[in-house]
């Protein structure tokens, strides 16, 4: 089935007036949708916008406090996986619902058989699996035990678990937010071949590129609400970002300024953790300068990181903040002495789900004469910077005594930022600051940035988006597998060279990527 | 007879599995609980409750076969009640588990105590007799060993080939063991995952209470205070030296039962040179390194002691 014709199939899922509380807060306003078959309607919104609530209330993980869903005209009962398994709904959960100690097999066919059956069919069971693999190109063994499966093996398994049980419409939310570019090509490739043959699709994403490329329709979800629902053909991805935000993003722009004296100089650093390593490694840091580092994950940019905030200690080399030569500093110290950290995994490294914001704020500074006095702390204190924090980086949270766990992703790393960015510091480490977040977060993380620079800090932007570093950036250097390639003026910048450098040309051992 | 000829006695193998047999049960029970992702500390409790109900049914004039239903039926209804509390409501398993373990063991001997309120020496019942298997009794050593046993140990390893079964050949055991990897796969599939732990968790305390009916049973007559004497602690380890695999878990009884019957031989020969202490702490002390080393590779099942809530982030 076409494009053009989609229009006129039949529905098969109807969702009407749905609305969801959450104490004061209202995830789903009145949303009304329907799919057709064999359409890709892309659900659009940002973090926070109600997008997962509502297919969560459709898959019966959730309860909706008023309105009705309907497949096949038939009315869906509420709060029922089951049922909706049994109506034909698959869905592709943003975190993989698979057990990766079982294999492939054992995952997909869970729950497919009675319960008290005595022997499970496997034999039958793996054929079929490898026939609905082979008919939609998912290869995957299924043998194999998911915990040895990449990234996108796991996707096309949640996919396959969706097939396996003649799944008629299928819900993928944020389903390219783990994938390569490459991988993201092919899954919608996979896409447009199962709306060929009637299933009906539900693409979650804020990605708005994405939603333009793989869907027929578009529906936007702002605040809960449903505020425009729109073919793709002819909708641009202006339009989209401003109904998805609710105002116009104009992208930061850095203003030229000189740069300032050097303030942490690395020079010939080799370091080793696990696979990563870096070798004769150096690099300066000048102050009022943005120096982003290009490179495809898994060549040594988390252990730069790592090695800048005290986490690893340089095996030889020398690294020299303000003309002095840190002997073997701690993480403790190179807080102490300025420097920002914002991690990549803000979940494992940024934050403790389980603690308060006020807590949070304070964890790199508890010790410090602002926040303890004779081994006490004073949460006071520590409640006044996180109400600080909620204000001036507009953190949206119920309190300073909310659980960070319950934050989106964009207000977890406002509340990172804010609490890197109080003590006015020399060096800001940031390691793919933006990953996973929405337009507009991205935008307020962007500016920040550019802020810290016009302050006279000094950046360092390790990032695997190339728009997002030729944008920040007043230099680029290239990691790969743990060299680093010379300093490059932005201005003097190409991507076709960027790209190369990227892929290993031009260093020692180069020739061929190291992709992760 | 020195140390090492001790071990080529069919009398000390014989013993070994003797010993074995309730930690086999019982360790088969921990695991299905664990496997579901629920840690039940309750076990040693729970077969307390096992060992006197069995023999308090025999005692009342039940068969033999009715007092091991007894057994399962109690340590069930007490794993009921663990699961409920740490399943549905997600209370804190450890703090739950000993709870459960105090309330049963003491509630057995309050029982206890009221029906007999006046004994001096315990009553005694009929146990079961060892069944000699035909012809392969015969065999030297081993068939005295393996072979001249009671019913229940027969039991406790086809329990172990039922459990294997269960866990890997069958849709639910698939569920058991994704539960207690990631509940939200489960839920995701349209099953219900407090049912299936709630489910686990008494299957696997049924088998806890058989495990100490063994010690009434067969091999004791009768049952006294502190009967069951750790044996609960030590079948925990031996999942953790099991790597939560039925076949592995036999392997570890069957050492802790060697150990122990070694000892108790190794007792009578050194006897008065070395205190007898030293001999009782020796099967503690191997399962321990033997845990050790063991446990170094051990894959704990994910959402072990996780409480599941729908829904949650």
């Amino acid at each position: 089935m076409s494009r053009e014709n989609a229009g006129e199939a039949e529905i098969v899922l109807r969702l009407a007036g749905i609305t969801k509380r959450f104490g004061p807060l209202v995830a789903n306003d009145n949303v009304s949708l329907t799919l057709r078959r064999g359409e890709i309607v892309g659900l659009l919104g940002e973090n926070g916008a109600g997008k997962t609530t509502l297919m969560n209330i459709l898959f019966g993980h959730y309860v909706a406090d008023e309105g009705s869903i309907e497949v096949d005209g038939t009315p869906l009962p509420a709060g029922s996986p089951g049922a909706a398994l049994a109506a034909g709904i698959g869905m592709v959960h943003q975190h993989f619902t698979l057990a990766d100690n079982l294999t492939v097999l054992d995952n997909i066919i869970l729950g497919t058989e009675p319960l008290l059956r005595l022997s499970s069919r496997r034999n039958a069971a793996k054929a079929r699996v490898r026939e609905l693999a082979e008919a939609f190109g998912l290869a995957v063994d299924p043998d194999a035990t998911v915990s040895a499966l990449s990234v996108g093996e796991r996707q096309r398994v949640e996919i396959l678990k969706a097939l396996y049980r003649e799944a008629r419409v299928l819900i993928l939310d944020e389903p390219t937010a783990v994938l390569t570019p490459q991988e993201s090509t092919s899954l919608f490739e996979t896409l447009k071949k199962f709306a060929d043959r009637g299933l009906s699709i539900i693409f979650i994403s804020h990605k708005l590129g994405e939603v333009l490329a793989a869907c027929h329709r578009v529906a936007v979800l702002r605040g809960g609400k449903l505020v425009a629902e729109r073919p793709v053909a002819g909708a641009t991805r202006a339009d989209l970002a401003e109904l998805m935000v609710g105002r116009t993003i104009a992208p930061p722009k850095a203003e030229p300024q000189p740069a300032g004296p050097a303030i942490l100089e690395l020079s010939g650093i080799a370091a080793r953790r696990g696979a990563q390593k870096l070798e004769s490694l150096s690099l300066a840091l000048h102050g009022g300068e943005v120096l982003g580092i290009a490179g495809v994950s898994g060549n040594g940019q988390s252990l730069l990181a790592d090695l800048i905030s005290g986490l690893v200690t340089p095996a030889t080399g020398t690294m020299t903040l303000k003309g002095k030569v840190l002997a073997s500093p701690s993480p403790r110290q190179m807080v102490a002495q300025g420097v920002a950290r914002i991690p990549e995994d803000r979940h494992a490294e940024g934050l403790v789900g389980d603690m308060s914001v006020s807590e949070n704020v304070v964890s790199e500074a508890y010790l410090t004469p602002a926040f303890s006095h004779h081994g006490f702390i004073d949460w006071k204190k520590a409640r006044e910077f996180a109400l600080k924090i909620i204000k001036d980086y507009d953190v949206k949270c119920p309190g300073p005594e909310a659980r960070v766990r319950l934050l989106s992703g964009g207000n977890m790393q406002k509340l990172i930022l804010g609490r890197v960015m109080a003590n006015d510091p020399v060096i800001v480490l940031a390691n793919q600051p933006t990953r996973g977040l929405d337009v507009g977060a991205v935008t307020y993380v962007h500016e920040q940035l550019l802020a810290a620079r016009k302050r006279g800090a000094a950046v360092l932007l390790i990032s695997e988006d190339l728009d997002e570093l030729l944008s920040l950036s007043d230099k680029v250097a290239v990691i790969y597998r743990g060299q680093l390639s010379p300093v490059i003026r932005r201005a003097d910048v190409t991507i076709a060279d960027l790209g190369l450098r990227m892929a290993g040309q031009g260093f020692e051992h180069g020739g061929e990527s190291h992709a992760a | 007879m020195d140390a090492v000829e001790i071990l080529f006695t069919a009398s000390l193998w014989a013993a070994a599995i003797r010993i074995a047999s309730p930690l086999i049960f019982a360790t088969l029970g921990e695991l299905i609980c664990e496997r579901a992702g629920v840690l039940n500390l309750g076990i040693e409790g729970i077969m307390t409750v096992g060992a006197f109900s069995g023999w308090l049914t025999v005692y009342m004039g039940g068969s033999l076969w009715l007092g091991i239903l007894a057994a399962a039926v109690a340590g069930s209804a007490f794993g009921l009640l663990h699961a409920l509390l740490v399943v549905p409501l997600g209370l804190s398993q450890h703090v739950t588990g000993i709870g459960i373990t105090l309330l049963a063991s003491s509630l057995s001997y309050y029982v206890y105590r009221l029906v007999f309120p006046e004994v001096t020496s315990p009553p005694k019942i009929e146990p079961f007799q060892p069944w000699n298997v035909p012809v392969l009794s015969d065999i030297p050593v081993i068939g005295e060993a393996l072979f001249r046993q009671t019913p229940l140990t027969y039991l406790a390893f086809a329990a172990v080939l039922l459990v294997s079964w269960f866990l890997y050949r069958t849709p639910m055991g698939l569920a058991v063991r994704t539960v207690g990897e990631n509940p939200s796969a489960v839920e995701a599939q349209g099953i219900d995952v407090t049912w299936v732990r709630i489910a686990a968790v008494m299957a696997g305390s049924a088998l806890m209470g058989i495990g100490g009916s063994f010690l009434t049973l067969s091999a004791f007559n009768s049952f006294f205070f502190d009967m069951v004497n750790g044996r609960g602690w030590i079948c925990i380890a031996l999942v953790v030296f099991g790597s939560w695999r039925p076949g592995k878990a036999l392997l570890g009884a069957l050492l802790f039962g060697l150990f122990d019957a070694y000892q108790l031989r190794l007792q009578q020969l050194a006897g008065g040179y070395v205190p007898y202490q030293v001999f009782l702490m020796l099967p503690f002390v191997l399962s321990i390194i033997a845990l050790i080393v063991m446990s170094r590779r051990a894959a704990y099942p994910r959402a072990l002691m996780v409480p599941y809530r729908k829904g949650e982030r």
